[in-house]
């Protein structure tokens, strides 16, 4: 994709540019990334218009979960509310209206409770990304150090075990795996709590014990996501080690008689370590995604709840707002992996190293 | 000789006073505390859903109902033995000719920020039950409503443009202040997530998604509540919400059938919780599309009511938590009639009806057949319900014996209402009622609410019932409604326009340490305030800020 | 091809997985009872001998609806990642070969759907209840006579659920076909096929395409572990697998409420899922060592 699109060839550009405060490279990349970030303009605009389409296609209104088969509430008051939450007009009115409110970064208000949707989501944000951020944490300082170590010795014993390990955890259902975590440590042994993020009497306590309570409530949920995630990362690490310690330099630094150590560590996984960070990215859009399944059965009031919840209770402004912002972070994810692959390149860095 | 009397010595003073300490010692200290309600710790109770607007008059969803139903009280209210009673009234008056009902307010009961309650108060509460604007879905029962006038600050008269009985029921509608509330926009007033009501509890705090609190409210007019706080956690999986139970994580729940009978018998459940069970008041039923050619025969349907075996099912599927239904109202409800006698499962006068109508095994293939076509039909049902789906493969499987072949599909509810229901396009539904105490069916069974979004879905039109719907509605009188409503039901039973099922049993389960809990036709919460714990047994000590 | 069944990732794989297949071919004659056969008399009953994994609570055999699930989910699994690699290898060989304008716009079409949750566009996808739609497609001629027929085989909420998973992960492999696609454009045979005149279409299916073959293969292994996993999840809500049709997320969403009390009903579909899963993840990850060896 890099060559395709960039083509650095070594017979252009042969004249010279005197003291130029630009290199060629950053010209020819920054033209090449804002292509990029204008080609997402599209892809956002169509993102939003499908997922309008399909909430809006979608059999169900608003006004559905809590009113419908009410004896109490008639087909007129219904109707009444559809109008006053505009869904009576036509769809391409709807939307239009949508985007001129989220051009101002309104997000407007939820059906479900009439708060604004910002608050919603601003709510439920913290807990989530402590979630993930300690997910992450975890994934990496157990997922590196597997990778590394499964690449020093390929085929070995570690190598095999680890990889069965990582893999039970990717085919686990998480769901089930939680279910039981539950069961085992909150019911049968009572070390753990069952659901929730704090404890009822978490109001009293000091900002000391309130940190440990909450910690103590996260166990399982970040365990458990970590679990599943353990996989991607850690065989990433090992392939891309792998290929590290296959290169010359590798090879150079060992024959130059410098400690293995060194040669791992300052050589070796610096290199390794460069499309790993890339992969991290990719998941930033993640970060703010809350697995439903999860917050379901722990209790935790985070993103996946409030959109899994949204989209079953139709409730648009809420759905619109999620998507679009999953959007816009997918598309800041992929546009510094691609700076990432831009800079890592070896073609480029061998560039660089030729002209220091 | 004369022995003076001089009273019992010290010494059997002292040895009486040992032996009543000492018996005061070794007997159970329940038997002491018991007699003495004692105010202080909190009860927890576990919910599958968050609330979502504390304001009794846009509330809709259960959560926001427990909620404010603790925060707010209506005009009137049921009493236990299910008789309308007053609650913010201390009176009221219906006029002869039912036009008119006057409400006399009690003089005590304040808001919680210390204003009274008064009549501008529920004439506030009225008016924006029927303001367009306001997003409330309640307005339709106040529609007939002409007037609401206040005649002094504890008066209030409501006239009616024709007489309607339902009206006292709808008068158990929470009241609103109107001296916080009548500058707000109450669509998106802060309110709704802060409320101040009258009712006996206050509102603490609410942890969207987590946790609301609510404490006692020491100025209640009947008492103060003996529990001191209530706390309602969110739980949203069905499961973890009974492992919670397990650990004494929650002392208030509802349980399924299954957790009733199998899963709450061990020791620990009976040392630490009271279950109890009372008839609901609603009902599971089979509904079919009169509109349909095989099931606008009376025979067809009357033949599938009796090819079930709604015993089986309820022992089945309820584990014998519930009773037979044999037409909308349970029998705790004055408009049951009791002469009904449920139809036992009789599958050789079920195929002699089919035959009847034309249905008979010709090819000889299992299936009941008419004109070369099977009696197969599809029953439709909602996602998310584990009771109806069982339901629905049992019927199955007894419709299977007489011939009939029933094909099941689950539908996730919005798609279910929409797609469905209101198109019509449905064989036969398995679903069931919720229904208000009061027996007006009005708006299931009258043939003018056939519309597309309306209740009586299935198509039921009989002028006769809709005369005694009408009249039902329009007579205060209990005992010429009574008449009314039984021979409505016995003429329900008749037309089979569902298949009425059965009524579960609600499966409460509350905590030991509590006490005055008790069972009754309208639940076990007309008593909360009443309910208390005996200090040694109080599991939260601190109190609320 | 001997040093690929070398590999014991691979054979560990590959043994249960046509262990599985086995199971599910012969799936009438090895489930010892019926699995639609409702008994309330032996409802949630524990393992026993009768019933060696127990009974759920309508009284069917554990063990039995665990077999015939076997074939839910192997079939919805394959035939999913069957829809993804054939529009994925579809997409991306265009986008590949043609490059310009062909290439902008149908990767732009992939990054769209790629940013769109996974669980939103499922659920949109179930909710709007396609089955229906699917019925009145079989009334068309030609095609209708053939959707009618397959529908008539299976369920059609399985339809809408095999086409539903497919079309989410089509998307992967467009990107890596095209991928292969591209490095391979440049390279010698295909100037020589171009030289002799071989049309664009051939090109593509008889040279390019086979070559690109490979990490497809690992993907689509490694896809069907995740469609299963999705299949249950979606069974596990309510919205996946219709009853009475057994399938290891449905039984799982079963145990959910008898949680405590039938122990045997949650842990055995999981294990299933689970080893299943893992087979397919172990199949493909040795397959991907493999061809990376070569």
């Amino acid at each position: 994709m890099w060559s395709a699109e960039c083509g650095v060839r070594s017979t252009g550009l042969s004249f010279p540019i005197p003291h130029s405060p630009f290199r060629i490279r950053d010209i020819v990349m920054a033209s090449y990334l804002i292509r990029r970030v204008l080609g997402f303009v599209p892809v956002l605009f169509l993102i939003t218009v499908i997922s309008f389409g399909i909430m809006h296609l979608a059999p169900g209104k608003p006004t559905d979960a809590a009113m419908s088969f009410n004896p109490k509430v008639s087909l007129e008051a219904r109707q009444r509310l559809e109008k006053l939450y505009g869904l009576d007009r036509p769809l391409h009115v709807q939307y239009a209206q949508w985007l001129s409110r989220t051009a101002r970064v309104d997000f407007g208000r939820s059906f479900l409770d009439d708060r604004p949707v910002t608050e919603k989501i601003v709510e439920r944000l913290p807990i989530t990304l402590t979630i993930n951020v300690c997910s992450l944490l975890l994934i990496l300082g157990i997922a590196i150090p597997l990778g590394v170590t499964a690449a020093v010795r390929p085929g070995r014993w570690f190598d095999r075990v680890s990889t069965v390990f990582v893999f039970i955890g990717y085919s686990t259902p998480s769901f089930w795996l939680a279910l039981f975590c539950i069961a085992l440590f909150g019911v049968t042994l009572r070390w753990l709590p069952i659901s929730g993020v704090h404890s009822l009497d978490y109001e009293a306590f000091g900002s000391v014990h309130r940190w440990l309570d909450m910690g103590w409530h996260l166990i399982l949920p970040v365990g458990i996501a970590a679990f599943g995630g353990l996989a991607g990362i850690s065989r990433f690490m090992r392939s891309s080690m792998v290929e590290v310690l296959q290169q010359d330099y590798i090879r150079t630094a060992r024959a130059k008689g410098l400690p293995e150590r060194r040669v791992l560590f300052h050589h070796g996984l610096r290199n390794g370590l460069l499309p790993v960070i890339t992969i991290l990215g990719l998941s930033v859009p993640d970060l703010i995604g809350g697995a439903v399944i999860a917050e379901t059965i722990f209790s935790i009031p985070g993103m996946g709840r409030l959109f899994y919840e949204a989209v079953m209770a139709r409730d648009y402004p809420v759905v619109m707002a999620l998507v679009t912002i999953g959007g816009v972070l997918t598309m800041l994810g992929n546009f510094f992996a691609d700076v990432a692959y831009a800079y890592a390149d070896p073609r480029i860095r061998v560039g660089a190293a030729e002209s220091r | 000789m004369v022995v003076s009397y001089r009273g019992p010595a010290l010494r059997e003073r002292l040895l009486v006073l040992a032996v009543v300490l000492l018996a005061a010692y070794l007997c159970p200290s329940t038997l002491l505390a018991e007699s003495r309600p004692v105010p202080g710790d909190a009860i927890v109770v576990g919910s599958i859903g968050d609330a979502s607007r504390l304001l009794p008059i846009l509330a809709t969803d259960s959560a926001s109902g427990d909620i404010v139903g603790l925060l707010f009280n209506g005009l009137l209210k049921y009493n236990e033995r299910l008789e309308i009673v007053g609650d913010l009234a201390e009176s009221w008056v219906v006029s002869r000719d039912g036009l008119t009902i006057t409400f006399t307010l009690r003089p005590n009961a304040r808001w919680h920020d210390g204003q009274p309650v008064t009549a501008e108060d529920v004439r506030f509460t009225y008016d924006k039950l029927v303001d367009p604007n306001v997003h409330t879905p309640y307005s339709s029962s106040y529609e007939l409503v002409q007037s609401v006038e206040v005649l002094d600050p504890r008066t209030v008269r409501v006239t009616y443009k024709e007489p309607f009985a339902p009206a006292l029921e709808s008068w158990m509608m929470g009241i609103i202040p109107k001296h916080l509330l009548e500058r707000e926009d109450l669509n998106t007033t802060r309110f709704l997530r802060q409320p101040v009501g009258h009712g006996p509890y206050r509102f603490v705090r609410w942890k969207t998604g987590e946790l609301i609190e609510l404490a006692a409210n020491p100025d209640y007019f009947e008492h103060r509540p003996y529990i001191d706080r209530y706390l309602y956690r969110i739980i949203p999986d069905q499961a973890t919400l009974f492992l919670e139970l397990l650990t004494n994580g929650i002392d208030l729940s509802s349980l399924t059938p299954l957790q009733y009978h199998r899963q709450t018998g061990g020791p620990f459940i009976a040392r630490s919780y009271q279950k109890f069970r009372y008839p609901s008041f609603g009902f599971t039923y089979i509904g079919y599309n009169l509109q349909d050619h095989r099931f606008s025969d009376a025979r067809v349907r009357r033949a599938i009511n009796q090819a079930i075996d709604k015993q089986a099912i309820i022992d089945g599927v309820l584990y014998g938590l519930g009773a037979m239904a044999t037409g909308p109202y349970p029998k705790e409800s004055w408009a049951y009639n009791p002469d009904i006698v449920p139809t036992r499962q009789d599958l050789p006068a079920a195929r002699a009806l089919l035959a009847e109508a034309g249905w008979t095994d010709h090819d000889g293939d299992g299936w009941l057949d008419r004109d070369g076509a099977p009696l197969r039909f599809t029953l439709l049902t909602n996602q998310g319900n584990e009771v109806r789906r069982q339901v629905a493969e049992l019927v199955q499987q007894q419709l299977k014996g007489v011939g009939i072949d029933v094909k099941i599909r689950i539908i996730e509810w919005s798609t279910f209402v929409h797609e469905f229901i209101d198109k019509r396009r449905f064989d036969a539904v398995l679903l069931g009622w919720n229904l208000s105490r009061d027996p007006d069916l009005y708006d299931l069974f009258h043939s003018s609410k056939t519309k597309e979004g309306e209740y009586n879905f299935v198509g039921y039109a009989d002028p006769e019932v809709d005369q005694l719907l009408v009249e039902g509605r329009r007579t205060f009188d209990q005992g010429a409604r009574q008449r009314i409503y039984r021979e409505v039901h016995r003429r329900l039973y008749e037309d089979q326009p569902y298949t009425f099922l059965f009524v579960p049993d609600a499966l409460p389960i509350v905590a030991s340490r509590f006490r005055n809990v008790v069972a009754t036709p309208i639940g076990i919460g007309y008593n909360f305030i009443d309910w208390y714990a005996p200090r040694e047994e109080q599991r939260y000590k601190r109190l609320s800020q | 091809m001997p040093r690929l069944f070398r590999n014991r990732m691979v054979l560990a794989g590959g043994v249960v997985l046509v262990l599985l297949a086995v199971v599910a071919v012969f799936a009438p004659w090895l489930a010892p009872h019926d699995p639609l056969g409702v008994n309330l008399a032996d409802a949630l009953l524990p393992p026993s001998a009768a019933y060696p994994l127990g009974t759920d609570p309508l009284g069917r055999d554990v063990l039995s609806r665990l077999i015939f699930g076997t074939r839910i989910s192997l079939v919805i699994g394959c035939i999913a990642v069957g829809i993804s690699v054939v529009v994925g290898m579809a997409v991306g060989a265009l986008a590949g070969f043609y490059g310009g304008w062909v290439d902008a716009v149908l990767m732009r079409l992939v990054d769209t759907l790629l940013s769109i949750p996974t669980i939103f566009l499922l659920l949109a996808i179930i909710a709007m209840d396609p089955a229906e739609q699917l019925l009145q497609l079989g009334r068309l001629p030609l095609v209708g006579g053939l959707i009618a027929g397959l529908l008539r085989v299976v369920d059609p909420q399985i339809v809408i659920l095999m086409a539903a998973i497919g079309l989410m992960s089509w998307m992967g492999v467009a990107r890596l076909v095209r991928a292969e696609i591209l490095s391979l454009k440049e390279r010698e045979f295909v100037l020589a096929a171009r030289v002799i005149g071989c049309s664009s279409w051939r090109l593509i299916t008889r040279h390019l395409l086979p070559n690109a073959m490979a990490p497809v293969l690992v993907s689509a292994t490694l896809g069907v572990g995740g469609a299963i996993l999705l299949e249950s999840l979606l069974s596990y809500l309510g919205l996946g697998v219709q009853p009475p049709t057994p399938s290891w997320g449905n039984i799982l969403n079963e145990g959910r409420v008898a949680l405590g009390v039938a122990w045997w009903l949650t842990l055995s579909p999981g294990v299933c899922i689970l080893v299943t899963v893992l087979s397919f993840n172990l199949l493909g990850e040795g397959i991907r060592e493999w061809l990376e060896r070569q």
